[in-house]
């Protein structure tokens, strides 16, 4: 059923916090095809509840078909699809960049720019930490590059529906 | 409070459920259970692999509508049992699997017959569960069995380690299921429902497809009332086959790649299809493009997912199909049909047409033909049997040649297609059914791949009879290599087989042969009458083929056909 484009969609999910339940809901993604961009999983404000945040990418009919089975999970609680939605997104990425004396004002300059923090320094590496939507990340990434990026951990997307006024 | 060990609150919990029997295969991890089990009323079958207990449990869901269960231990007892609940999973068939663990403290270690059963099975049980806290243990099997029959059937499966079992706690029967994320949709929404009213006055080509959701809800009778009220002709898939009778001028037999050629027309050039529990699946829609492409759809089932997944539809409907069909029912008596059977005169002259000038057709000669054996089979029993089959031409032939008159009985793997079905199934069944004509229709191939339940219907005696057509291979494979591998047979010759009649005695049951035609039907009157198990051989045509076939992927209409 080829009825639109690929599109991204941030799904959040909410499971009961049972044993097994990320490895029944990355099962379906990878037993049935579907794609996953990213995945970020913590309990909520109910210990038995917990939240995932997963990224995905498909045309209508495939998101239409993630969203109902994950709903036929049994510890599938909740699905909620972003798209269309009032929402708030966030992520966070730890990067290792290389802090050669000659760059690190640069390094340093982008940091404040970004409104980055240096959490971590050494002789040849400063680790920052950058939180915001996919977008000023990769922005940021992008103009890091040149200076030497060592590692980079990112959380992936997280996300809420605003508040409806 | 009762103290009891983890073997009593788990059997009392069964008995809670109303669980009478088991099928089942003891080892080192279930132990204390089996130690209580024989304590108990539960009648426990012993097969003679665990693969088995699981079809016969699943046969015997299939048979009585209530849930089978499975008791096997820990490792390669509990690895046997995926291909059961695999086959259980693709036809929503609710079973409970009790698999033995290792003791909690060894989990994780390698230790003896330990595997990961509860991540093996994952992805082929509608849920599962490893028990690890005995305070959970009569809540979960609680959960399971609700599970396993509401909603959208199928298997649970649950893990339970051997210290659990033998340690003690206090007991108290759980009384309520309590699950959140759990509540399936059993009443249609009325107003999808009233949306259906105005495309059934309109329509001048209707058409009903009903499969296996309508035997799980058991809307046979609401489906027929709906059928025969709007002179509607009704199509099924093979899991479907049974909720309809037979003998209707309305039955036009099962539709998809071995469809009737009527069937199959119509589904093509109805201008409304009203289907009610089937997914669509590729064996019953060929190519997608042009499945129905005349008609609106209408899509009952009480699986969200199953709608819109494979085909669009016009109007969604999620419920119990049985419900749906009540509800419609009932709104149709309110509304003015005047007319509207005169308006579809034609469409059903047309169908009158294609069932004369394209019929299922087979000519007898010297040899046996199949299609003979379950014609005849189909007359002496006249349709009323229980039937198993196994998997390939036998199990076409059978749909095609036997006409069960009555739900839940017709019983076959559909969705996975799994060879070794029909002779553990047939004994689930029987047990379900004692008082039932139960009959296995099996391959020569098939049959040999759970052969030795034999022993098992032997053991409590069970008088199942088992026909077996013998073409000497594997023939719906070969079936393939003639039409579509240029005639070359690669690896499906089954010749060297044992001989059945001679294993059937082995096993200390009743052997018969028919080889010739003039034979066949002796043989089918003499196996019938005999009260023990029963294995009928017929030797069959070798290279019979069946028709009408669509090659996989192409439109229904392109039917090759005799
Ligand atoms: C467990 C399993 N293995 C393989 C297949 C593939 N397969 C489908 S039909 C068939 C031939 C079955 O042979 P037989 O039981 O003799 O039946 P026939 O088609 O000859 O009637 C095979 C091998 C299957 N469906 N199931
Ligand atoms: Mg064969």
């Amino acid at each position: 059923m080829n009825e639109s484009m690929n599109e991204k969609h941030i799904l959040s999910i909410l499971v009961e916090n049972q044993p097994g339940v990320l490895a029944r809901v990355a099962g379906l993604f990878s037993g049935r095809g579907f794609n996953i961009e990213s995945l970020c999983v913590a309990e909520t404000n109910e210990p038995q509840v917990s939240r995932m945040t997963i990224v995905t990418i498909g045309d209508l009919g495939v998101v239409e078909q993630i969203k109902k089975q994950l709903n036929k999970i049994v510890d599938v609680i909740k699905v909620i699809d972003f798209t269309g939605k009032k929402f708030v997104q966030r992520e966070l990425a730890l990067i290792k960049i290389r802090a050669r004396p000659e760059n690190r004002a640069e390094v340093l300059r982008m940091v404040d720019i970004f409104r980055c923090r240096v959490i971590d320094v050494g002789a040849e590496y400063y680790t920052v930490e950058l939180t915001g939507d996919e977008g000023k990340i990769s922005a940021f990434l992008n103009l890091i590059k040149p200076m030497g990026i060592k590692e980079i951990a990112r959380t992936g997307a997280l996300a809420l529906g605003r508040e409806k006024k | 409070m009762e103290m009891l060990t983890g073997a009593e609150i788990l059997l009392k919990s069964l008995e809670e459920e109303g669980v009478d029997t088991i099928f089942g295969y003891p080892g080192g991890a279930v132990t204390d259970i089996y130690h209580q089990l024989v304590k108990t009323d539960i009648k426990h079958f012993l097969v003679r692999h665990e693969q088995g207990a699981v079809h016969a449990a699943d046969g015997y869901a299939r048979a009585s509508g209530r849930v089978g269960v499975c008791l096997v231990t820990s490792g390669p007892g509990a690895t046997n049992t995926v291909t059961g609940l695999a086959t259980a999973y693709m036809d929503s068939i609710p079973v409970v699997v009790l698999t033995g663990q290792v003791p909690r403290a060894l989990i994780g270690n390698d230790a003896f017959q330990e595997v990961d059963i509860v991540g093996i099975t994952r992805p082929c049980t509608k849920h599962n569960y490893l028990v690890i806290d005995i305070a959970d243990l009569s809540r979960t099997i609680k959960e399971a069995f609700y599970l396993a029959r509401s909603g959208r059937p199928g298997p649970v499966l649950i893990d339970l380690p051997k210290d659990i079992m033998s340690m003690t706690a206090p007991y108290k029967p759980v009384k309520k299921v309590n699950l959140r994320s759990y509540q399936p949709t059993y009443k249609p929404n009325l107003r999808q429902l009233n949306k259906v009213l105005p495309l059934i006055r309109e329509a001048k080509r209707p058409l009903i497809l009903a499969g296996g959701g309508v035997v799980l809800s058991k809307g046979s009778e609401e489906l027929t009332r709906f059928a025969k009220k709007l002179m509607t002709p009704v199509t099924t898939t093979l899991m479907g086959l049974g909720v309809f009778p037979p003998r209707d001028q309305l039955w036009l037999g099962m539709l998809g790649m071995h469809g009737t050629y009527r069937a199959n027309m119509a589904t093509s050039r109805c201008d409304l299809l009203i289907a009610v529990g089937v997914r669509f699946d590729d064996r019953v829609t060929g190519d997608i493009d042009t499945f129905a492409s005349n008609a609106k759809i209408v899509h009952i089932d009480i699986d969200p997912s199953s709608i819109r997944k494979n085909v669009a539809v016009s109007i969604p409907v999620v419920g119990d199909c049985r419900l749906a069909l009540e509800i419609l029912n009932d709104l149709l008596e309110k509304e003015q049909l005047d007319g509207i059977n005169e308006a579809r005169a034609p469409w059903l002259d047309q169908i009158e047409e294609w069932k004369s000038t394209k019929p299922l057709a087979y000519e007898q000669g010297d040899v046996i033909k199949p299609q003979y054996v379950i014609e005849t089979l189909c007359r002496l029993t006249r349709g009323s049997a229980i039937i198993t089959t196994e998997v390939g031409q036998n199990q076409m032939w059978a749909a095609q040649y036997y006409h069960v008159d009555k739900p839940n009985s017709f019983i076959t793997s559909g969705g996975l297609g799994c060879m070794g079905f029909g002779l553990p199934a047939a004994i689930g069944a029987q047990v379900a059914k004692p008082d039932k004509l139960v009959v296995d229709i099996a391959g020569d191939g098939s049959i040999q791949m759970n052969i030795q339940e034999m022993a098992t219907a032997v053991q409590y005696g069970l008088p199942i009879k088992v026909v077996i057509l013998n073409n000497q291979y594997l023939g719906m494979v070969r079936q393939f290599q003639e039409l579509f591998y240029d005639g070359c047979y690669a690896c499906t010759d089954m010749a060297c087989a044992p001989d059945f009649v001679k294993l059937a005695e082995a096993y200390g049951a009743v052997g018969l042969r028919a080889s010739k035609p003039e034979e066949v039907e002796p043989v089918l009157r003499e196996g019938l009458a005999i009260e023990g198990l029963v294995l009928m051989e017929f030797r069959v045509e070798k290279e019979e083929l069946v028709y009408p076939m669509v090659p996989a992927g192409a439109p229904i209409t392109e039917m090759l056909l005799v």
